[in-house]
């Protein structure tokens, strides 16, 4: 675009700089996939357990804050740390089975619309039209009321209603490709419309998807973490940053520090997944917000 | 443009048809309505009394096609917990949520457009970095997180504004802040990009050779273009923020559609859950097909496609 316009070193600072957000977002999703994983190692108390004796003690740097709890207690005398470095698990979990449900779905629809076009692709974009006006927080949280709270329910919901953008991003690549000359190739060569769609068409859009895979991850992340808060997400006693911050909220005014902690994981967390992001498309050389 | 204002509305309807009935399938997941109604101490007789109070008995497609001819209509039928119509429930409520999607609608144009174009204008400087970084963070907020934030920092700390509630155009602040938020990012990145985009084609090199100033080459020549796609995004941008004002209207109990829609969620009252979800799937659809066509009007290249 105006590339050739820039003065000579701007290319560079801009590379530098992308490099740093590359770096941040790696380094943020690791240690917290890392953390995630090895939660039980990692945590120093269990997580459920009650202490009704050492209630909401504020963090060991704070006034009245005890070595033994690092970063605190919370209204039940469980200790903050583990539940953050657990809840870091449910929030993962969330994240990326959420984001393979949806990625399946909406892949397969886009896939089909872009590549058979026609009356396939009208019904594909109907249904994406459709998907669209359905309020998802709302609809989360009704079929949550009406079937009770569960972590599958969670993902489930989530799962086949975040489908939309992976739907658009399938099917405008696949559009593109669709009359390349080694898709073209492939067909004269005789294979089946099943063997060109996973073996040339699937491969090439492959990357455009996993930029999309980040953003809904970012977006199932922080949707969970409001359902919770509206308990009617993951239930009780499971540590989800969401469900902290609600069952916290009431402590707030006295100690902020409670909801700052699991706030501001959950906002690191979403922030690094969302550079990650930024950092693939980058590589990718195609900007999908513009 | 007369055929592409038929297709869309047909298109607009169709979808408004199959909100419908997935709004009205959504309350006969669970299986038994009846049962959810009655709750968990209700005996066997209270369950069939209640099956045939609510025209339950009758077959699903009875019932579906009852229910979808009243709700043509706009008759959602009673409220079970309110014991008032649903129409009349939702249109007590509707202003303060539309007031509260303006205002933050609003105050997310007033950050983000100038924002933007100051980014597109210094593009690959510190100041555009700077504000890619905001459009970052805003993005990674959770709005329910910043909402208790402000509470406690404008509303207990500094006092300013009042915690919680509905009464005065004060309760709305708060509120706006954090559901502009949630628009800001998408809006400011079009806009730069938009601006960019302006900046480089030829009518702004031939408006800086006639030596125009350069206030007046960005507002008459630069923004009037970038602003054809923001203009549209922000119509749809309104919809969504409808949809999502149900944590935040929750957070600061202000009692707009969104608490409404909570309320009857924690208390089984179905119809009014129902008729939520199909009110604002219908003003989405409206405004997509508003944006859509002031596409069209601002924009004569599109009318075709």
């Amino acid at each position: 675009m105006s590339t050739v316009l820039q003065p000579a070193g701007a290319g560079n600072r801009r590379r530098i700089w992308r490099n740093a957000g590359a770096i941040l977002g790696v380094g943020i999703v690791g240690f917290i996939t890392f953390v995630a994983i090895f939660a039980p190692w990692l945590a120093p108390y269990d997580p459920f357990t009650i202490d009704l004796g050492r209630r909401v003690i504020p963090p060991m740097w704070m006034e009245g804050g005890s070595p033994l709890n690092l970063l605190g207690t919370d209204q039940l005398g469980r200790d903050y740390l583990s539940r953050l470095i657990y809840g870091a698990r449910v929030s993962m979990i969330i994240g990326v089975a959420t984001v393979i449900t949806s990625g399946i779905i909406g892949t397969f629809l886009g896939v089909m619309g872009g590549f058979y076009g026609g009356r396939v692709d009208d019904a594909v974009m109907f249904a994406i039209t459709a998907r669209l006006s359905i309020p998802v927080v709302l609809v989360a949280l009704a079929v949550a009321g009406l079937l009770g709270t569960s972590f599958t329910l969670v993902i489930l919901v989530l799962g086949l209603l975040l489908w939309d953008r992976f739907a658009v991003v399938a099917r405008s690549t696949t559009m593109q490709i669709r009359n390349l000359d080694y898709v073209a190739a492939a067909r004269c060569a005789g294979c089946s419309p099943m063997t060109v769609l996973l073996k040339e068409v699937l491969p090439n859009i492959a990357t455009h998807l996993a930029v999309v895979a980040t953003l809904e991850m970012a977006l199932a992340i922080l949707l969970e973490a409001a359902l919770s808060f509206l308990g009617l997400g993951v239930p009780p006693p499971l540590p989800s940053w969401g469900l902290m911050i609600s069952e916290a909220k009431d402590y707030m005014f006295f100690s902020p520090w409670i909801i700052m902690i699991p706030g501001i994981a959950l906002f690191v967390l979403v922030l690094g997944v969302n550079l990650l992001g930024d950092a693939l498309r980058d590589m990718l050389g195609t900007d999908l917000s513009r | 443009m007369l055929h592409f204002l038929r297709r869309r509305l047909t298109v607009a309807i169709l979808v408004a048809l199959t909100v419908l009935t997935l709004s009205f399938m959504l309350t006969r997941l669970s299986g038994d309505l009846a049962i959810s109604i009655a709750g968990p101490n209700a005996s066997q007789e209270d369950i069939e009394l209640i099956r045939r109070a609510y025209g339950l008995d009758r077959p699903l497609w009875v019932q579906y096609f009852d229910w979808l001819w009243r709700a043509l209509q706009g008759d959602f039928g009673d409220s079970y917990f309110f014991k008032t119509r649903v129409a009349r429930l939702i249109m007590e409520r509707m202003p303060i949520t539309m007031t509260l999607g303006l205002c933050g609608l609003f105050i997310a144009l007033c950050v983000a457009l100038p924002l933007g174009i100051l980014a597109a204008v210094k593009e690959n400087t510190w100041v555009d970095r700077s504000v890619l970084m905001v459009a970052l963070i805003g993005q990674a907020m959770p709005s329910f997180w910043l909402g208790l934030i402000l509470m406690v920092v404008l509303g207990l700390n500094l006092g300013w504004l009042p915690i919680s509630g509905t009464g005065s155009w004060e309760h709305y602040v708060m509120p706006s802040i954090v559901l502009s938020f949630s628009a800001i990012p998408s809006l400011m990145r079009l806009t730069r990009s938009g601006m960019i985009e302006a900046l480089a084609s030829d009518y702004i090199r031939t408006a800086r050779a006639k030596g125009l100033s350069r206030l007046s080459i960005l507002v008459k020549h630069g923004f009037r273009n970038a602003a054809i796609p923001v203009v549209a995004i922000a119509a749809v941008q309104l919809g969504f923020m409808l949809g999502g004002s149900i944590v935040i209207e929750t957070v600061f109990a202000l009692h707009g559609v969104g608490y409404l829609a909570w309320e009857s969620i924690s208390k089984n009252d179905f119809p009014v859950v129902q008729a939520v979800v199909l009110v604002l799937a219908l003003i989405y659809i409206g405004l997509t097909l508003l944006s859509d066509l002031l596409n069209a009007v601002l924009d004569p290249r599109l009318r075709s496609a």
